[in-house]
């Protein structure tokens, strides 16, 4: 019996998205079944179109050309740039983007499950997101995490 | 470094794109061929063993040539 991955992604950011989307197609690719459930901020992973951004404010470990005063990265365009920043380097360092992650994990299989207690929390509606997905809740995650050999909370 | 049927070359991706790719060639060949597999991501020393014991397909042979990695991967009957 194939081995089963259970992810919760609850982070909308450029760096947050790639732990779920790079381990899910991973383990796909390793004869896992794997679900993923998108929670609050990570609902923004599923949007047809992605706009994920990154920004240094709040984030002290974030890597930085030249230090850059906390004061400085409130200023407009600064996330803009951060962003702009790490998706050159993504590039340059042959890593992939999160839209070929998600791609990947579409087509091999993973099933992508948005919380419908978020959809309605945020007013979004399903059209907002990539079709096929899975709408469920906590029991629906949780029926597919008891019988998971992995668990994951990201 | 043995013969091998299929040739994928990798360089300069990084991880998970190795084995997405490793994965996807090794679909499409049948029982008994196999793969030689040029990698540069330095993970790949740890990470082709794991996805070969995973995946059932063994692992022939490492080598390391020029800074590359080499992988010679044979497809597992399963």
């Amino acid at each position: 019996m194939a081995k089963k991955l259970a992810i919760i992604a609850s982070k909308g950011t450029l760096d947050g998205a790639y732990p779920p989307f790079l381990l899910a197609s991973t383990a796909a690719a390793l004869g896992f079944e794997v679900k993923i459930f998108f929670t609050f901020y990570g609902l923004q992973l599923l949007r047809k179109e992605l706009n994920l951004k990154v920004s240094p404010l709040g984030n002290p470990a974030m890597p930085m050309p030249v230090p850059v005063p906390t004061i400085i990265q409130i200023l407009p365009g600064m996330e803009w740039f951060a962003t702009w920043m790490m998706k050159r380097k993504i590039k340059q360092k042959g890593v992939a983007s999160i839209e070929d992650l998600r791609d990947i994990c579409v087509e091999s299989g993973v099933e992508l499950v948005a919380c419908q207690m978020t959809v309605d929390l945020f007013d979004f509606s399903h059209d907002d997101f990539i079709d096929g997905l899975t709408y469920g809740g906590a029991a629906t995650f949780l029926e597919f995490s008891s019988t998971a050999d992995t668990t994951l909370y990201i | 470094m043995s013969t091998f049927d299929v040739e994928l070359d990798t360089s300069g991706l990084n991880c998970p794109l190795p084995i997405l790719k490793a994965r996807k060639a090794l679909a499409d060949m049948s029982a008994g061929q196999r793969l030689h597999l040029i990698v540069t991501d330095l993970g790949a020393t740890q990470d082709i063993p794991a996805f070969s014991k995973m995946t059932g397909n063994p692992l022939l042979e490492t080598s390391e040539q020029d800074g590359k990695l080499h992988f010679i991967l044979e497809k597992g009957a399963a």
